[in-house]
């Protein structure tokens, strides 16, 4: 296996741990405005108080390692989706200072929950349709976009819109039902089961438009021999949602999160799937992007060293933060 | 041609905007991430409460500070891809993979840490605490490390070679890359920037408590820690300027020469300008109050060396001279009125009354905020100083933009004012409010209601009847005192 795909692996990795950890923290930010003003979301916002900020960092480091990995991707991606970045960013902004802020400044708590909610949703919105955006095809010429700047706007990048605030909801959910108890819990479960469902329906919506999007990646799914090695992908994905739903419904308590981990990673397979080899489609594969054989080893060694340490000690944050957040605290 | 000019005055604008603000904060939280690991440390080490009061009462400010320097933070990590393209997709293969290393070893540690060090105290013991507030600070200062060494290639580029397609390459040895020329001298006088304006807000924090109480005991210590390091630290940051100002002049002599005001070549001995004003369009400064031959003395330790001026220096390659000129001089003034503040205290010291002298604790806090306009003022003078090029002598900031029409950066550019002015603005206020409670016995951590992940031990409120339903209970205020 050459470097490049190595790489490749590398960044979808961090994407995946991005979408995973801080979808849950976006996803309770999503839902926040259906919790009860006061225990209700003092507990939400405090079983992630003290990891959202290591959730984020994944957000860095897939756009850093992008930049470094893959430099000419990085170099159209962001333009080609200016607008859409830009409200990401702003979106983070927002949900990141109502961790402390709304704390602060009893008077405006109202506000800043508002913050932590507008800024969320505005943030995973973004966040799907710059995938969204990334499927559909980049228009490049030479090694520049050369695109409008509101290309990214179709009814498709609506869909994977709202499939991913759909899907961080449901992560956010099933996150609730583990980490609290009593009402709260009760009512994480009853969001959580609705999220699923459209989650599901959404996901499902996707991966058809997907099909019709363009013959390549229709050829990906439906063409032999390679139908007989993808096929699995579906069948187990609709195995793990009926699952998921069964776990919500008899009120599991860590099984219905861990489902929907998977959900999300049997997701990401899929797109791998579709997308691959190209990392802007329709026109620039990985290895037209990859940064040079020098920068990716530099870099190796540096994730191979860092790589299991960062692990450990982020499980330890969160071993250390580990059980219910009841009322006073985790217990 | 027209359209395209604006989009670049505009991304450039929209670039100075949000990195001087994103500035601000780790310039702040570097200094105190290590103010509050030798705070805790003091603690652990002599068992007095006064430090962990304080180190609490600077817990808070803390982490505002860091969230607020984490989200612009982000910002800036996607700002080379949104708005400088054409740069990311060349300088990627070179500065990238610092960056990579950047989130790796400094990120993950500031961030993984960051929950234990402000909620953990009571789940994990004092030792492993204390580790993870000396994590988060080894990573502020790793973070500096990394951006700092790619911030510094960007001035004086080594160790790389030129791609066909045009793309900087690394070339055999990374070490050529990390330790460019500057970056040394970069670090050392950026961190040493970094604890000084940590040091001038923890002293100006103190001398307004002192000036309300002077008996206050820790307003004393956290006044006291803050004058040691102004009278200790500004001497050798001076030095450290110096030495790097040395180093631009070998590397960068037209920034040097911007600097200086020096138009004119001077082959015997260029005179130290003062003050003046720049005519970039005349070639010349006006109203100038200069000293002689003083500038060849600082700059090549010899009376009559010669020193070259812009003149030498094609127009196309001149950084403009005003805001250069200017910037360092703040810089340079701050930095002689912090050596002022901090031999003044020593000499309160000397004397016994370092906690009696208003005046003194009147100029330490008008001082409070002089390390972030010095801070920002050395940044505009090192980054408008190799203007026009991006990376220096070979890749302009004119070609290095991204292909945006100018509406739309237009637009990003007013929604970051409109955000970060509020958003930023409100959080100082924040600050400013923590600030302004006297620090005291008892002092609070980081304390989130009535629930959270933090339980102060002792302090338990009832279960409610019906938790998470209907709320009996209001949320306390969270800086409600049980203590």
């Amino acid at each position: 296996m050459d470097l490049t795909v190595i790489w490749a692996f590398i960044i979808a990795f961090a994407i995946f741990a991005y979408v995973v950890m801080d979808g849950f923290d976006l996803g309770i930010g999503i839902l926040f405005p259906t919790f009860r003003v006061g225990q209700g979301r003092n507990r939400a916002m405090n079983s992630i108080a003290p990891v959202w900020d290591g959730n984020e960092t994944w957000l860095v480091l897939g756009g850093g390692g992008l930049f470094a990995a893959f430099p000419l991707a990085y170099a159209v991606i962001l333009p080609a989706t200016y607008p859409l970045v830009i409200a990401m960013l702003l979106g983070l902004v927002f949900r990141g200072v109502a961790f402390e802020y709304r704390w602060r400044d009893a008077a405006h708590q109202n506000f800043w929950d508002f913050a932590f909610f507008g800024g969320s949703l505005v943030a995973a919105m973004a966040q799907g349709m710059i995938l969204g955006a990334l499927l559909q095809g980049i228009d490049v010429e030479g090694r520049a976009y050369s695109g409008r700047w509101l290309d990214w706007l179709t009814p498709y990048t609506l869909l994977t819109g709202l499939g991913t605030v759909a899907g961080y909801a449901l992560l956010g959910s099933t996150w609730l039902i583990w980490k609290l108890d009593g009402g709260v819990q009760r009512h994480a479960r009853y969001v959580a089961r609705r999220a699923a469902i459209a989650t599901i329906v959404l996901m499902g919506a996707v991966s058809l438009y997907n099909i019709a999007l363009n013959a390549e990646y229709a050829s990906h799914w439906l063409s032999a021999p390679e139908i007989y090695y993808v096929a699995p992908v579906p069948i187990i994905t609709a195995i793990i949602a009926i699952s998921m739903l069964r776990a919500i419904t008899k009120e599991r308590n860590s099984k219905p999160f861990w489902l929907a981990i998977a959900l999300f990673f049997l997701g990401m397979a899929g797109l791998g799937v579709t997308i691959f080899p190209y990392v802007v489609p329709p026109g620039i594969t990985i290895w037209d992007a990859a940064a040079p054989e020098r920068s990716q080893i530099f870099m190796l060694v540096g994730v191979a060293i860092t790589m299991p340490l960062i692990i450990a000690y982020t499980a330890w944050a969160y071993w250390v933060f580990r059980g219910k957040v009841g009322e006073d605290g985790y217990h | 041609m027209f359209d395209n000019l604006d989009a670049l005055l505009l991304a450039r604008i929209q670039f100075a905007f949000t990195v001087s603000f994103h500035f601000f904060f780790p310039a702040f939280s570097i200094g105190l991430a290590s103010y509050l690991a030798v705070l805790e440390g003091l603690w652990l080490k002599t068992g007095k409460s006064v430090y962990l009061d304080l180190f609490k009462y600077w817990l808070k400010i803390f982490a505002i500070a860091f969230a607020m320097g984490v989200v612009s933070g982000i910002v800036m990590s996607y700002q080379f891809g949104t708005n400088w393209s054409v740069f990311s997709d060349l300088a990627g293969p070179v500065i990238g993979p610092l960056m990579a290393y950047e989130v790796l070893t400094a990120f993950f540690l500031e961030a993984g840490f960051l929950g234990v060090m402000l909620f953990g105290m009571e789940k994990v013991g004092k030792k492993l605490h204390f580790a993870a507030t000396l994590m988060v600070a080894l990573g502020t200062f790793v973070s500096a490390f990394w951006i700092l060494s790619v911030n510094s290639w960007m001035q004086t580029p080594t160790g790389f070679e030129m791609g066909a397609n045009g793309q900087f390459l690394p070339g055999p040895s990374w070490w050529d890359i990390v330790f460019n020329p500057s970056f040394p001298y970069r670090l050392v006088h950026t961190v040493m920037a970094a604890y000084l304006t940590t040091a001038f807000v923890v002293g100006a924090v103190g001398a307004w408590h002192l000036l309300k109480d002077k008996a206050n005991p820790h307003a004393r210590t956290m006044f006291s820690m803050a004058m040691w390091m102004a009278a200790i630290v500004t001497p050798m940051q001076i030095f450290a300027g110096d030495m790097h100002g040395l180093n631009t002049l070998e590397h960068q002599p037209a920034k040097v020469m911007a600097m200086e005001g020096h138009f004119d070549s001077h082959p015997e001995g260029a005179p130290l300008i003062l003050f003046g004003i720049p005519d970039s369009e005349a070639k010349t400064v006006r109203y100038k109050i200069e000293i002689p031959k003083l500038s060849s003395l600082i700059l090549k330790h010899d009376l009559n060396a010669p020193l070259a001026g812009l003149d030498t220096i094609p127009d196309d390659r001149e950084p403009p001279v005003g805001v250069v000129f200017w910037s360092f001089r703040i810089m340079i003034a701050i930095g002689f009125a912090m050596l002022g503040i901090g031999l003044w205290s020593l000499w309160g010291r000397v004397r016994g009354r370092l906690y009696d002298m208003p005046w003194l604790h009147r100029a330490a806090l008008l001082m409070g905020p002089s390390g972030f306009a010095a801070v920002l003022a050395g940044w505009i003078t090192t980054e408008v100083g190799r203007q026009p090029f991006v990376i220096y002598g070979v890749l302009r900031t004119a070609d290095a933009a991204s292909p945006l029409a100018a509406p739309a950066v237009a637009a990003s550019l007013l929604a970051f004012v409109l955000v970060y002015f509020t958003v930023f603005g409100i959080g100082v206020w924040y600050v400013l409010k923590l600030m302004g409670k006297a620090p005291h016995a008892g002092e609070y951590g980081v304390k989130r209601g009535d629930v959270g992940p933090i339980r102060t031990a002792g302090i338990t409120p009832g279960p409610t009847q019906n938790p998470g339903g209907k709320d009996t209970l209001p949320a306390a205020k969270p800086e409600k005192e049980l203590v």
